[in-house]
């Protein structure tokens, strides 16, 4: 399925738009080319979705049909589009508030039907786009804009709950792991049901900044992520058929 | 056939050609989705009971953008959930039908009575401008015309349109007539609009404001400024076109009735008795709520000595009827009932003596 000549960059990327508008240090350029190694060997139409949010904005930079809606929503649009369209290919570029905040039941819902769609979920613990707020996936005791003593409530794991809700294929990685992250996200497309690939990225200014961080050592904080001793890496599930 | 008001949105939905529902149940407006899930099927159509009203409204949108008539059904609070996609859809142009059959709010209130508190949230209960469209049916009859009128428009207008109903119209029985109804295919869209693309063929659809590329310019004054004016003239320019409303015995009437939906039925009755006991009075019922017939409204009460507004919340259809006419008084009735012919008679009586 991914015998198609690889496709060059310029013909799926507006390369014309560049620089994008992603901050220094942020990871959604990364997760931008991920997606694009991905799909540029694929011989398919793709419909990319977002919702609000700094990952959301990844899906304005694909030529092609782009689609974003409102906060937390792109799923049920999806799941129009599905429901009348099932032969097209559905990316949904979310982030962590807007996948497990106001769209978390979506989210769970779209998982519990397996509505076949591949959700790429950039997580930067944080609220990016509005300035660093406290999100459902904040590390307990991380300062925020909104936590200034520090986060009191303890976080979802995105990719758990998305398992549990009963998705096909789950895997989680970090911006550091280009590769896997390039090969999950082709697997993600090429798995019937839903795939939901999370990706952890750093925010050096909505999250780094409020908590001291330098970019290296934010990025650093990424490089311990990777090794998966504090929260899971890797291919979680992958029960779907492909 | 002997349908109900909400039987027959289903049958004009799906004359209408409409292919997607998506809805969560809610009295009193729960038979239009049972009645779409046992028919889509039968035309190759999509049904889909969604997690909530907001899922709802979004995939309705989701499933238009994919190039099928698409609708929701749904009650007061329901409706306010909606009001968020209900937005995008006005800022994006995807046609879409929503009916609202209305109940007794604030809040829960009481789900089982009509009321007919919604009159101004479907107008003004999203955020932000442009212009969108609500009918009014009083019959089940005009439940299956207008809900075809509905789809129509929304294709024509590549704008979200709102068939108000209430849990009267809703639940109750007529005979009710097919017709050969002209149908409006997508792309069939009034002078000046541009047909709504296809999927595959490169569309640019967001909510944020754009670029003339499609590309998101989230600071653009100048653009949104002319996509505002383009979503709201559109109707605004051609609204003589898209207005419906009904006069009953206006020739020379000193009084005016203005009413709609099932209160208009009451009124129906009112005037009789007020013409069989010698008095001049006409009825002008809207049945386009929105755009708002004030103009016509206007002709009609030009020469009346005072008009009465019956209308089953606080006074909402009186506020534009005030924009129209000078003299004009409200009949209100709020407790979920339907309002007493007899009780109207007497406040007309007592106010013109």
């Amino acid at each position: 399925m991914t015998n198609g000549d690889r496709k060059r960059m310029q013909d799926l990327i507006l390369v014309e738009r560049f620089p994008h508008i992603f901050c220094p240090g942020c990871g959604n350029g990364v997760v931008l080319k991920a997606t694009y190694e991905a799909i540029s060997t694929m011989d398919r139409e793709f419909v990319f979705l977002g919702g609000i949010g700094c990952s959301a904005r990844i899906a304005t930079y694909f030529r092609g049909d782009v689609i974003r809606g409102a906060h937390g929503r792109a799923l049920p649009i999806a799941t129009g589009i599905k429901s009348i369209r099932p032969d097209v290919d559905v990316i949904v570029f979310t982030g962590d508030g807007d996948a497990s905040a106001i769209g978390g039941n979506h989210l769970i819902h779209s998982a519990r039907r397996n509505l076949d769609v591949t959700v790429v979920c950039v997580n930067n613990f944080v609220y990016g786009m509005t300035g660093g707020q406290v999100a459902p996936t904040t590390p307990k005791g991380k300062k925020t804009s909104t936590t200034p003593e520090g986060n009191e409530e303890r976080p979802f794991d995105i990719s758990k709950l998305v398992l549990a809700a009963g998705a096909s294929y789950v895997a989680r990685w970090t911006v550091l792991q280009f590769k896997p992250l390039v090969r999950s996200i082709r697997r993600g497309i090429e798995t019937k049901g839903f795939s939901f690939i999370e990706v952890l990225s750093p925010c050096p200014v909505g999250f780094g900044r409020r908590n001291d961080m330098s970019i290296e050592e934010l990025w650093a904080m990424y490089r311990d992520l990777s090794r998966g001793e504090e929260i899971e890496i890797g291919e979680i599930s992958r029960r779907g058929e492909t | 056939m002997f349908l109900s008001g909400n039987e027959a949105c289903v049958e004009g939905a799906i004359l209408a050609g409409c292919r997607f529902f998506a809805g969560y149940p809610i009295t009193p407006s729960t038979e239009i989705a049972e009645g779409m899930a046992r028919r889509l099927p039968e035309v190759n159509g999509v049904y889909m009971q969604m997690e909530d009203e907001i899922a709802s409204i979004f995939s309705v949108i989701g499933a238009s953008i994919a190039g099928a008539k698409a609708m929701t059904a749904t009650s007061g609070p329901g409706f306010s959930l909606m009001q968020e996609g209900i937005s995008l859809a006005v800022m994006a142009e995807i046609p879409l039908v929503i009916v609202n059959v209305q109940r007794s709010g604030p809040s829960t209130g009481q789900p089982t009575l009509p009321s007919q508190q919604e009159i101004m949230q479907s107008r003004w209960g999203r955020h932000g401008d442009g212009e969108s469209i609500t009918l009014y049916p009083n019959s089940p009859q005009e439940c299956l015309d207008l809900t075809v009128e509905a789809f129509n428009l929304a294709e024509r207008y590549r704008v979200p349109v709102i068939l108000l109903s209430d849990a009267v119209i809703a639940h109750m029985r007529e005979n009710v007539c097919l017709r050969d109804f002209h149908i409006v295919e997508r792309g069939e869209v009034e002078d000046g609009i541009e047909p709504m693309g296809e999927l595959g063929s490169g569309l640019r659809i967001d909510g944020v404001s754009l670029d003339e590329t499609g590309f998101p310019k989230s600071v653009n004054p100048e653009g949104h400024r002319k996509h505002i004016s383009k979503i709201t003239n559109k109707i605004e320019k051609n609204r003589s076109k898209i207005i419906k409303f009904e006069k009953r015995c206006i020739e020379g009437c000193e009084y005016l009735i203005i009413s709609t939906g099932i209160a208009s039925r009451v009124c129906y009755y009112v005037q009789r008795r007020l013409i069989e006991e010698g008095m001049k009075v006409g009825l002008f019922r809207p049945i386009t709520i929105f755009p708002f017939p004030w103009e016509e409204l206007s002709k009609v009460g030009e020469e009346v000595e005072k008009a009465f507004v019956v209308e089953m919340n606080t006074g909402q259809m009186f506020h534009m009827v005030r924009e129209s006419l000078d003299e004009v008084e409200l009949i209100p009735e709020y407790s979920g009932k339907i309002p007493d012919p007899n009780s109207i008679i007497n406040k007309i009586k007592t106010s013109v003596r």
